[in-house]
């Protein structure tokens, strides 16, 4: 790990100004993932600003009847929250879905959304990858390269990482928005529809938000009912990362939402694909992952998608 | 009939290993690189004075900003009961509770804990006085080597109070229900602490002891 100065804040448009005024600042919360990437070096910070004496981990109503999840809300406490539990189960399902006990206990509302891919190249600093190193290559698409974990749609020539959250995913279906305050003092909105960027030529960027720029909290819609489900598959029962992950919303008159994990560099859901329940997984499996480019590795990952969602169809 | 997924097996076209080494190298410095992995110094001191509030005893200690809570609790405490398997968050062996919550230590700084209280398997029990815990592992041969064994008996008690709080996991059933004390949750709940020797069956058995001994 590199030295690094440290820093504690107590404001967030002081933390955000603080961050865009050092070179090499960043913001540690839950540190589960950056301090992880730390010990390895992929993240190099000189200096870091904790986060989590900014008083943003509460969970609070909005006027408009939904909820307001502050950054630092711990994703133990947000699964547990009995209003989350109740009204939003498929977020409750989608965080108890990740990681562990121990790890859920520290990993934060903004960390989680801001973890890195857990591309195995990514991770490897021995190998070119793009998202590292920008322009060095993608070691995820050479000869004989591992791409099962590796994402089959969104994807580019030069990333074909995925988004590795589960929460994400489970935010993604109730038309979650991320809201931040930027250096210089200002609030910004940004639906978690927008807030992931897809790779293009640039997979070292991946979010909306700018230097410096400090998320503060997500806010969920009211309510929106019906039956919510999280099916992740993964290559062991517990503590292991998404092959594949459904997140669904059932309504009894038959409408539906569904948000794909494990597939794309952001939770991946289409309205085109909400539209199609009536007519079964494989067609809305058509709209949300039609065109898609897998690798011969990951291809089975099309055909999961549509079985998971198939079963999560057939259950009572 | 549902239409087929149309899709199309991305080729392995791109450059790969040395060849794309020798590619950047040639490219030359990008700015976008130092957006990904920030350069900078330092501004400001590298090592910060803490103060732990370790098994209810007040430890002041200097440490450089890097130092992990293991290795604060470790190598300057002298606390070696906490262990060090993956350093990483992947094998639950330096679990210790902060303010009475199980987290990876591998996975925090000293730093961040400043004023907190961290308990380790030198504050549960001794070998005089053992937690119920302790001699339920004792009893049930819950570990052969004993490596994951602090980590292990650590999140075993964090547990058996994370079912009794209501928090959810992956196998809980009803949300909105009391829950259950099963093999299923008590599995799905010690999933981040992995044990080499593979004594699972005999960990499972050591917490059912003391969760039922709890409700008699
Ligand atoms: C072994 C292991 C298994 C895991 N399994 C899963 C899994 O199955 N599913 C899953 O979803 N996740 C999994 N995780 C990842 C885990 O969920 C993340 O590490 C965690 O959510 C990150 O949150 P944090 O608060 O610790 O973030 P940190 O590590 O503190 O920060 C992560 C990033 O976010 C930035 N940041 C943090 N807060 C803010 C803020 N408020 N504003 C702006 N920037 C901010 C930091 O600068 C950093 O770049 C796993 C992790 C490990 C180690
Ligand atoms: S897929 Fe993306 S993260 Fe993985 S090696 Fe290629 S560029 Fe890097
Ligand atoms: S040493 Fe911390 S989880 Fe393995
Ligand atoms: S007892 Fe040896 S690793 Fe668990």
């Amino acid at each position: 790990m590199r030295a690094f100065s440290y820093e504690k804040v107590t404001d967030p448009a002081q933390a955000a100004a603080r961050a865009a005024e050092v070179e090499g600042a960043k913001f540690l919360a839950g540190g589960t993932n950056l301090l992880d990437l730390m010990k390895l070096e992929i993240e190099r910070p000189a200096h870091v600003i904790d986060v989590n004496g900014l008083g943003l981990d509460e969970i609070t109503e909005t006027e408009e009847g939904g909820l307001r999840i502050g950054a630092l809300v711990t994703n133990t406490a947000l699964s547990a929250d009995a209003r989350i539990r109740r009204n939003y189960a498929v977020l409750t399902r989608a965080i108890a879905a990740g990681a562990s006990g121990q790890l859920r206990n520290k990993a934060t509302t903004g960390g989680n959304l801001l973890q890195r891919t857990r591309c195995p190249y990514f991770y490897d600093t021995a190998q070119p990858c793009n998202k590292r190193a920008p322009g060095s290559g993608c070691a995820a698409l050479s000869e004989g390269a591992f791409s099962r974990q590796l994402g089959v749609i969104g994807t580019s020539d030069a990333c074909i990482a995925t988004h590795p959250s589960d929460m994400a995913v489970g935010m993604r279906v109730l038309d979650a928005v991320v809201e931040t305050v930027t250096p210089e003092g200002m609030t910004r909105s940004i639906p978690l529809e927008e807030f992931h960027l897809l790779p293009g030529d640039t997979p070292e960027r991946e979010n909306a938000l700018m230097p410096g720029e400090l998320i503060t909290a997500v806010t969920l819609p009211a309510p929106v009912g019906g039956e919510q489900k999280y099916h992740k598959v993964r290559d062991r029962a517990s503590y292991a990362f998404a092959l594949v992950s459904v997140a669904l919303i059932r309504q009894p008159d038959g409408t539906e939402r569904v948000a794909l994990g494990g597939v794309a560099p952001k939770p991946w859901r289409s309205a085109a694909a909400d539209a199609e329940l009536s007519n079964g997984a494989a067609a809305v499996m058509a709209e949300l992952l039609g065109g898609a480019r897998p690798t011969e590795e990951n291809a089975f990952k099309i055909t999961l998608a549509e079985r998971t969602l198939a079963a999560m169809l057939a259950e009572e | 009939m549902s239409p087929p997924i149309e899709f199309e097996l991305r080729r392995r076209t791109l450059l790969a290993g040395s060849a794309a080494i020798a590619m950047s190298a040639a490219s030359g410095q990008r700015s976008a690189a130092q957006t990904v992995t920030p350069t900078g110094t330092p501004v400001g001191p590298e090592s910060t004075a803490v103060t732990l509030t370790v098994n209810g005893e007040e430890r002041e200690l200097t440490v450089d900003n890097r130092t992990t809570l293991l290795d604060a609790l470790r190598e300057q405490l002298k606390l070696t009961g906490t262990k060090k398997g993956c350093d990483h968050g992947q094998c639950g062996a330096c679990t210790c509770t902060v303010n009475g919550q199980r987290i990876n230590s591998c996975l925090s700084l000293a730093v961040m804990h400043d004023g907190d209280e961290v308990k380790t398997i030198e504050g549960i029990g001794t070998p005089e006085q053992m937690d119920p815990m302790q001699a339920a592992f004792v009893e049930n041969d819950g570990f052969q080597c004993g490596y994951c064994t602090p980590g292990q008996i650590t999140s075993a008690k964090s547990v058996i109070e994370e079912i009794r709080a209501g928090i959810p996991s992956h196998v809980t059933g009803n949300l909105t229900a009391e829950i259950a004390l099963t093999d299923a949750e008590i599995r799905e709940r010690m999933s981040g602490n992995i044990c080499r020797c593979g004594a699972y069956a005999n960990i499972l058995a050591a917490i059912t002891q003391v969760a039922e001994g709890d409700e008699a």
